[in-house]
């Protein structure tokens, strides 16, 4: 008996594997693991080549990498293992009766088990055009080297597919110096993986590397002779392309099986043990259909192989049952990470984090208290901790507070900020402005027994700059000193909140609040509608927060803002049209003494601010008044308002015999590009065009002095109560490097400061190096900041006084009630 | 007191904007007239008692008015001054039916316009 046994063992059983791809070969290396001798194993693979890491496919494309690189098999490997190869030559027929696969070639291999590891196909839309020479998908090293070859050339190239894999080709051919469109049916890239607002950011990040993307865009047609020229979508426009690569999706490939009368259905149909309807023959990868499930990423396929190597060598197992997958973008640069279900709505609730200043998204789903998807940009690291959260089905009730923080500030059991700073390991970085970690703030506190927040700034730092840390250091102090520690109350808003400007700033973003009831809501306002304090400093903080979403709240402002005019002391009304940099012209001035005798305006003033001031307007009139003026072409000088107000020039090189620079040009520059925005609170400019400075720059918010080289460019200076001359920031030698310090240095000030906090206060309160830092020394956040300065204008930049004057805007405000009856 | 007042319809609350207010002149004064979240409808001398401050321009919350000259806060149920202010401004009578404001004025306030 034991003779036959061991008999039968040596007798070693035939494996044959169709599919030399990573599914494949992953099942064969797991079954070796487990049962070395069990099997003698042929493999056929259908490329001319071994086995290499299909996923590896981008890196390859953009470079990053070369083919020896994302090999995983030698042919050695398959040498030493025994294992006999058949590259290039697929199999064409499985012969169930016979237990026989037939090569292309005319090898007929026997087989006892047989396994499909056949992958998939990428889809093809078979619009007309799509055999054009040129057309590619992006499946294997020869699409790679057909893509390498038209990226030689340079020229544009149309991805058609913003999926995972699309936006991977795209990234690689545009960094081989071609002109990448992306043309995508959804309303945002990889809307599979990512919902809209991730989407977006990645977008963003997309055009900002020169990549065109357009969605909601059909193909209709590729355009060429012999070689594509172009793509033509459903709406005519046509898009130019020596390459089009199609990237729109795979297919399990099941041909061989269904034609062998092996049950397929989207993909060949397997168990739980990948047993297909053929106990004789098992399936992996994408070619597999899954408890109704077909799988496109790599962790699945991994799993697969372990349950099939498992039940093949007949270890105990409980087989497959399913993957919970995540995604993430290879695209060197780019942080993308997305896992489970993050479609939202029924009963799920989610906890939303955004970090504007680093581009930082992350949205966590919960149902019944359990993690049910996750989607990140900008920040991934936390990733595999929310994935693992979910794979294991935890409640994460007690974490929720600072979920959205990840793993780092875990691990209190209630949710207690003082246990989430506890928790934090020692080299967490608490003051992310000067760098000083958990550790050496307790160290500090125990060493020179610190009790209060300013002396740990004194001997730390920490909290020393922007100071949007110092809840955290305090919660460190009281964490670490018990019940020693009185924490400093933070001043709230006003008597409607306990919070204070910062936290609702931060919180506004963190939750993601987009309203002024949501705010109230969410934030736990103790008054039913606010009041004249907090309500126009929400409004402030919400337009800053979401600009062009959030719709602006007139009941919330003081009456300037809302009626666009300054109140007087009699409530009339004083006008100020905007005249761009201090210059006017006979045709303006005219409109302006028109309509000063057409409206008896009783008086008219040149103000600090080198423009005319109209005051003594009757409300009423108001509308009317700005008609006059817009028809002269001019439009409001936001004299009223907590926003750009004039940037006063003096005649620069233009006449000067002094001048260095032209400063008038300058300024008006600069006040095209700024006006309309909104800000904490009024802000002036000034540019001088030489160092006497006859603009008087040094007392502005933002002043640019001439130099003979270029400009110096000043911050934080103030005129009033208390005067306050402006640090010098830096100097800079180009007119666009002004523009671009003075949007970047203004979207600093629009997203850090309090309202009503001018940027004399604010500086001194951050610091002028905290700002140095970011605006001067960080390159790639003051161009980040420079283009959120100038996202925010394209929907700042609206005339008020045309809306209200020709469009009737805000009508009710400008006339008053009549008695329509009596009795 | 009521008897010797009249009263004047000046159209659908809904014309007020919530949180907000519209005037309404009269014979010898002006009266604001303002519409709260709740949707309830108060009225008071366009006048704060402080610098004569148009109260219709204030911003609106809760049951009150803030003056838009020196953020003197009202009360529109009572127009008394809250906190630290002393100070009432003036409260005009009035009720909403069917949708329709109507203000009760004075004599002198309905004057001749109403005669007229």
């Amino acid at each position: 008996m034991n003779h036959v046994t061991a008999a039968l063992r040596t007798a070693k059983a035939r494996l044959v594997v169709i599919g030399n791809g990573m599914a494949g070969m992953r099942t064969v290396e797991e079954i070796l693991n487990r049962a070395p001798d069990k099997y003698d194993i042929t493999v056929f693979g259908a490329e001319p080549r071994v086995n290499y890491n299909r996923i590896m496919l981008s890196p390859l494309l953009s470079g990053e990498k070369d083919f020896d690189e994302i090999v995983i098999n030698t042919p050695e490997w398959y040498t030493e293992n025994n294992i006999h190869l058949y590259s290039g030559d697929p199999v064409i027929k499985i012969d169930r009766d016979r237990k026989v696969v037939i090569s292309k070639s005319g090898t007929e291999t026997e087989y006892d088990q047989l396994l499909l590891a056949t992958g998939s196909d990428p889809i093809i839309i078979p619009v007309p055009g799509h055999k054009l020479d040129g057309v590619v998908t992006f499946r294997d090293v020869d699409d790679v080297d057909t893509m390498l070859g038209a990226a030689a050339k340079g020229g544009p190239a149309v991805v058609i597919g913003g999926g995972l894999l699309g936006l991977e080709a795209a990234v690689g051919l545009q960094s081989r110096g071609m002109d990448v469109t992306v043309l995508h049916l959804a309303g945002h890239v990889m809307e599979r993986q990512l919902d809209p607002s991730a989407g977006y950011l990645l977008a963003q990040e997309l055009e900002r590397r020169g990549i065109t993307v357009i969605t909601e865009a059909d193909t209709a047609e590729i355009v060429g002779n012999e070689h594509v020229t172009g793509v033509r979508l459903k709406d005519g426009r046509m898009i130019p392309a020596d390459l089009v690569v199609m990237a729109v999706g795979i297919r399990p490939n099941g041909r061989l099986a269904a034609d062998a009368g092996v049950a397929v259905e989207r993909g060949i149909v397997v168990d739980d043990v990948m047993t297909t309807s053929d106990p004789a023959i098992f399936a992996v990868g994408e070619c597999v259909q899954h408890r109704g499930q077909c799988y496109g990423l790599v962790a699945p396929l991994f799993e697969m192989a372990k349950s099939l190597a498992d039940h093949m060598a007949e270890i105990d197992t409980d087989g497959y049952t399913g993957s919970i997958t995540s995604t993430k973008l290879k695209v060197t640069g780019v942080d993308v990470f997305s896992a489970g279900d993050f479609s939202g709505g029924g009963e799920t609730e989610e906890i939303v984090f955004r970090d504007a200043g680093r581009g930082v998204y992350k949205r966590i789903v919960l149902e019944d208290g359990k993690i049910k998807g996750a989607v990140l940009y900008g920040d991934t690291s936390d990733g595999g901790w929310y994935f693992q959260l979910m794979k294991d089905g935890e409640d994460v009730t007690e974490l929720r507070d600072t979920l959205a923080f990840g793993q780092a500030f875990a691990g209190g059991s209630s949710g207690n900020p003082l246990d989430a700073v506890a928790a934090l390991p020692d080299d967490a970085e608490i003051c992310g402005c000067n760098g000083v970690c958990k550790g050496s703030i307790v160290a500090a506190i125990n060493e020179k027994s610190l009790t209060t927040l300013d002396e740990v700034k004194g001997h730390t730092k920490a909290s020393a700059s922007c100071g949007s840390c110092s809840g955290l250091v305090e919660n460190l102090l009281a964490a670490t000193l018990g019940g020693d520690y009185q924490a400093a109350t933070v001043k709230p808003i006003c008597t409607c909140t306990d919070h204070d400007h910062d936290s609702v700033r931060r919180l506004i973003i963190a939750k993601n609040l987009k309203s002024m009831p949501a705010v109230m809501q969410e934030l736990e306002w103790k008054s039913s509608d606010g009041c004249h304090v907090c309500r126009p400093a929400l409004n402030y903080y919400l337009l800053a927060a979401w600009p062009g979403e959030y719709v602006d709240h007139g009941a919330s402002r003081f009456i300037n803002e809302r009626v666009h005019a300054n109140i007087q002391k009699d409530g009339t009304y004083s006008v100020i049209p905007r005249m761009w940099g201090g210059l006017t012209n006979p045709r303006e001035l005219r409109a302006i003494a028109d309509v000063a005798d057409k409206f008896e305006i009783p008086t008219v003033k040149v103000t600090g601010g080198q423009r005319i001031d109209l005051l003594g307007v009757k409300k009423e009139d108001l509308p009317a008044v700005w008609a006059d003026l817009n028809a002269a072409g001019m439009v409001s000088g936001h004299a009223y308002g907590k926003s750009l107000r004039t940037v006063k020039s003096c005649v620069g090189q233009e006449w000067c015999r002094f001048g260095t620079q032209m400063s008038m040009g300058m300024a008006v520059e600069l006040e095209k590009m700024t006006w309309g925005s909104w800000m904490p609170h009024k802000f002036k400019m000034a540019v001088s065009g030489c160092p006497r400075n006859c603009a008087e720059a040094t007392i502005k918010d933002f002043g640019v002095v001439a130099t003979d080289g270029g400009w110096d460019l000043h911050v934080g200076g103030n005129g009033g109560i208390h005067v306050r001359a402006t640090d010098l920031l830096c100097k800079v030698t180009t007119d666009d490097e002004v523009k671009e310090y003075c949007g970047a240095f203004i979207q600093l000030y629009r997203e850090e400061a309090r309202y009503l906090e001018r940027t004399a206060p604010w500086i001194e309160r951050v610091g002028l190096k905290h700002v140095q830092e970011r605006v001067v020394d960080d390159e790639a956040n003051r161009k980040a900041l420079f283009e959120r300065f100038m996202i925010s204008q394209k929907t700042a930049q609206i005339d008020p006084w045309a809306e209200r004057a020709s469009e009737g805007v805000d009508a009710h405000e400008f006339t008053p009630l009549s008695m329509v009856a009596a009795e | 007191m009521s008897n010797t007042l009249t009263w004047v319809e000046v159209g659908p609350a809904a014309n007020i904007p919530q949180q907000g207010a519209r005037t309404l002149q009269t014979e010898t004064d002006r009266i604001a007239i303002f519409r709260t979240l709740d949707d309830q409808i108060f009225a008071l001398l366009d006048r704060c008692p402080h610098k004569q401050g148009p109260l219709a321009q204030g911003i609106v919350h809760g049951h009150f008015v803030t003056c838009p000259l020196h953020n003197m806060v009202f009360s529109l149920e009572t127009g008394e001054a809250q906190g630290p202010d002393d100070g009432c401004a003036a409260k005009v009578e009035c009720q909403v039916i069917d949708g329709i404001v109507r203000v009760g004025l004075t004599e002198l306030q309905a004057g001749l316009r109403h005669a007229g």
